[in-house]
């Protein structure tokens, strides 16, 4: 049962809305309960447009072929009702809420997965809240600032991996957290996806990312190369060390070919 | 009959006879206005010979004054003005009957989770009211410690004296064309003094003696905070305010003697029928504080700017204000802030939300007189739009005759973005609780200021107005 994939990508075509050119161009992947699977690729390749069309990203739509997340057909759902049955996203960019604090963001997330008429427990929220940042090492007063507001880079990418942490998701995309990161952020986003990881192994990731430097910190069942909107190649994580060393030019050159 | 057509239209005229009794005969008088119907008003509230003569004088100025041409639109105002009826005795206002208030209106109460007998008063129904045992054990404290807090009517029978003393010395009747009818026709409101020295730590919330007098169409308040007082008026709700009048212009009249602090919090939620133009300014006398905190929701139109003159040294004026033009509505608000000493200060802090084909204004005036030396003034609008035909625009008036004044103007709007939206989509919440949550953020910084009771309806009020502005 447990070979069954948590998400099914098959033959999937992409584009910006309202633009003619595809950026994906037949994408094929299938990601089992538990699997960590890295997607890197160059600029452009279509790595990012991936992980936002399988959030739903309004900006992005599917050209052609299908994604199912656990049987249900992905490309049908709204952003909240893939979130609501477990995909999550970390951004590359998230943006700021003013005035809205990430406790209470968070607080607002979890109330809209209950039923209509249920309410939240507030005490119960504050506890696991609590329980969640302690597991991620993060000072409490972290909740009380406004999402993104001012933060940092670093903070940012923090606030994502709280996010995860609270709502517990069975697929986590990572789309290039880490970019732009020192190694110190790194490491706590490489961290945080391990701790959750280790708390829940069933949780599936799915990391997309342009440097193998994140890789030595998350190890990947499986890495697949995207060049050009298609996966050129999918291997162990030996694939990624052969791109440290020969970079993306044999793919290019193989699809030019 | 009420249908859901009265609320939302112009359709109140037939409305007008829905509370009329058949054995009990309504005294109003007729509509339109004259000398003869303020002469009308004045005798039935038994005035003394004073105050007929400043209504009258009043009505002169009001008749002689042109309509606005500035804020907003007022063309249709005077056909809505000839078929008022300026007075309406207020016992029989009471008599209105619970199964007559529409039923649209009392689903919004409802899930706004207003009291059953909170929901009879913002309806206009007389009832007894709860809370009347609280507001009788502190009207007793309150007596205790010399602070009089009574309707307006009361207030000149009660106090003479006190009230000819400052009625109309904020504001004139000659101030504007409807501070000028609010002179000559005004009924009802509130009329509140406090010795000098006390300290309130119960705010005085104007509804808890509403139940005597409901809030008038022309209320008028005047409120005297004596030297080194600290006290805090509320006035008005978030739930809206049901009423068969499509008109209201009031006068709020405060006076902050020397080192005293004030705050006057009003929210209201109007009928999106209702011309709402009110003037409401406070004199801030030396090292004395007064803070505005006003939310305006509803209405057709709102025309509002409350002022803090600040006349002493060292005198502090705030202006806390949120307002929410939905579709079809036009809230044109903002502040004044006038410094007469020397280092006065005063600070606006201003957030609008425009949502359909709402429309809001932010117009403001700081002035600085000469002589007003190291006067510092800080003005902050904000406005977040949430559809492509959601308007707003910005009107700052400065004005400085003093070289050493310091004052900043800030302006910002922003536009409920698609990516934010996304953002908090992916996490769970559907577009409408998204768009609220991006809402109540963005008036934050204001709501955190309102007593908790008022915030969370607010919140409650947003959510609500959010449902289906999407999409």
């Amino acid at each position: 049962m447990n070979d069954r994939p948590i998400l099914s990508v098959t033959g999937l075509g992409a584009r910006v809305a309202e633009e003619d050119q595809d950026i994906l161009k037949g994408v094929d992947l299938a990601i089992r309960p538990g699997q960590i699977h890295a997607i890197m690729g160059p600029n452009g390749s279509g790595k990012s447009t991936l992980a936002k069309v399988i959030a739903g990203h309004p900006g992005y739509e599917a050209t052609a072929g299908s994604v199912f997340f656990q049987g249900e057909d992905l490309l049908e759902m709204e952003p909240d009702e893939r979130a609501q049955a477990g995909v999550f996203m970390a951004f590359q960019y998230p943006v700021a809420i003013p005035g809205v604090s990430i406790a209470n963001f968070l607080r607002t997330a979890l109330q809209a997965r209950l039923e209509n008429g249920e309410e939240l427990d507030l005490f119960d929220f504050q506890e696991l809240l609590m329980e969640r940042m302690e597991l991620l090492r993060m000072d409490p007063s972290f909740a009380q600032r406004a999402v993104n507001d001012g933060f940092s880079g670093g903070e940012k990418k923090r606030n994502e991996i709280l996010q995860m942490a609270v709502l517990k998701p069975a697929l986590a995309v990572m789309d290039e957290t880490d970019s732009g990161l020192d190694i110190d952020a790194l490491k706590v986003v490489a961290h945080g996806v391990n701790t959750l990881k280790a708390e829940n192994p069933g949780m599936s990731v799915l990391l997309i990312t342009h440097y193998q430097r994140m890789l030595n910190y998350i190890t990947p069942d499986v890495v697949h190369v995207m060049v050009n909107g298609r996966i050129a190649e999918s291997g162990g994580p030996e694939v990624a060390l052969g791109l440290e060393e020969q970079g993306y030019e044999k793919y290019r050159r193989a699809q030019v070919a | 009959m009420p249908s859901n057509e009265v609320i939302h239209g112009l359709g109140l005229d037939d409305y007008k006879f829905g509370f009329v009794t058949d054995s009990e005969p309504v005294f109003r008088t007729r509509p339109g206005l004259d000398a003869d119907v303020v002469r009308q008003i004045s005798a039935r509230k038994d005035e003394p010979e004073w105050m007929l003569k400043r209504r009258l004088k009043a009505l002169r100025i009001y008749d002689a004054k042109p309509m606005p041409q500035w804020g907003g639109d007022l063309s249709e105002l005077q056909e809505t003005l000839d078929q008022t009826y300026f007075y309406v005795k207020p016992q029989e206002q009471m008599e209105r009957s619970w199964d007559d208030v529409p039923e649209n209106i009392k689903q919004t109460f409802e899930r706004l989770g207003i009291p059953e007998a909170e929901r009879r008063l913002l309806a206009g129904v007389g009832a007894q009211y709860d809370s009347e045992m609280v507001y009788h054990s502190l009207k007793e404290e309150w007596e205790s410690r010399g602070v009089i807090f009574d309707s307006i009517e009361d207030g000149l029978k009660n106090h003479p004296e006190l009230f000819r003393e400052h009625f109309g010395t904020v504001i004139p009747a000659a101030d504007n064309k409807f501070a000028a009818l609010n002179s000559a026709v005004w009924s009802g409101g509130s009329f509140v003094y406090i010795p000098p020295g006390v300290e309130l730590e119960t705010p005085l919330q104007a509804y808890f003696r509403v139940n005597q007098e409901r809030l008038g169409q022309f209320e008028r308040t005047l409120i005297i905070a004596g030297e080194g007082s600290r006290a805090h008026y509320i006035e008005g709700c978030t739930a809206p305010v049901y009423s068969t009048d499509s008109f209201h212009s009031g006068v709020i009249e405060i006076i902050v003697n020397r080192d005293a602090r004030f705050r006057y919090t009003t929210i209201q939620n109007w009928s999106n029928n209702m011309y709402n133009l009110v003037t409401q300014r406070a004199l801030v006398h030396q090292g004395a504080h007064m803070e505005w905190l006003d939310g305006n929701l509803g209405s057709k139109l709102t025309m509002k700017y409350p002022s803090c003159y600040l006349m002493g040294e060292g005198a502090h004026g705030e202006i806390l204000s949120i307002a929410y033009a939905g579709d079809g509505q036009h809230q044109d608000t903002g502040g004044k802030v006038i410094h007469v000493a020397p280092n006065t200060s005063s600070s606006i802090v201003s957030k609008s939300i425009s949502k359909g084909t709402g429309r809001s204004s932010y117009r403001g005036l700081c002035k600085v007189y000469d002589g007003a030396s190291n006067a510092k003034s800080n003005v902050e609008c904000d406005a977040l739009l949430i559809n492509e035909t959601s308007r707003t625009d910005t009107f700052p008036y400065i004005e400085i005759d003093e070289k050493s004044a310091s004052v900043g103007h800030e302006a910002t709007v922003s536009k409920v973005g698609d990516e934010q939206l996304f953002y908090l989509m992916s996490r769970g919440m559907d577009e409408a609780e998204a768009m609220a949550l991006i809402v109540r953020g963005f008036i934050e910084p204001i709501a955190k200021e309102l007593p908790l009771e008022y915030a969370v309806e607010l919140n409650r009020l947003i959510e609500l107005e959010m449902e289906g502005s999407v999409g």
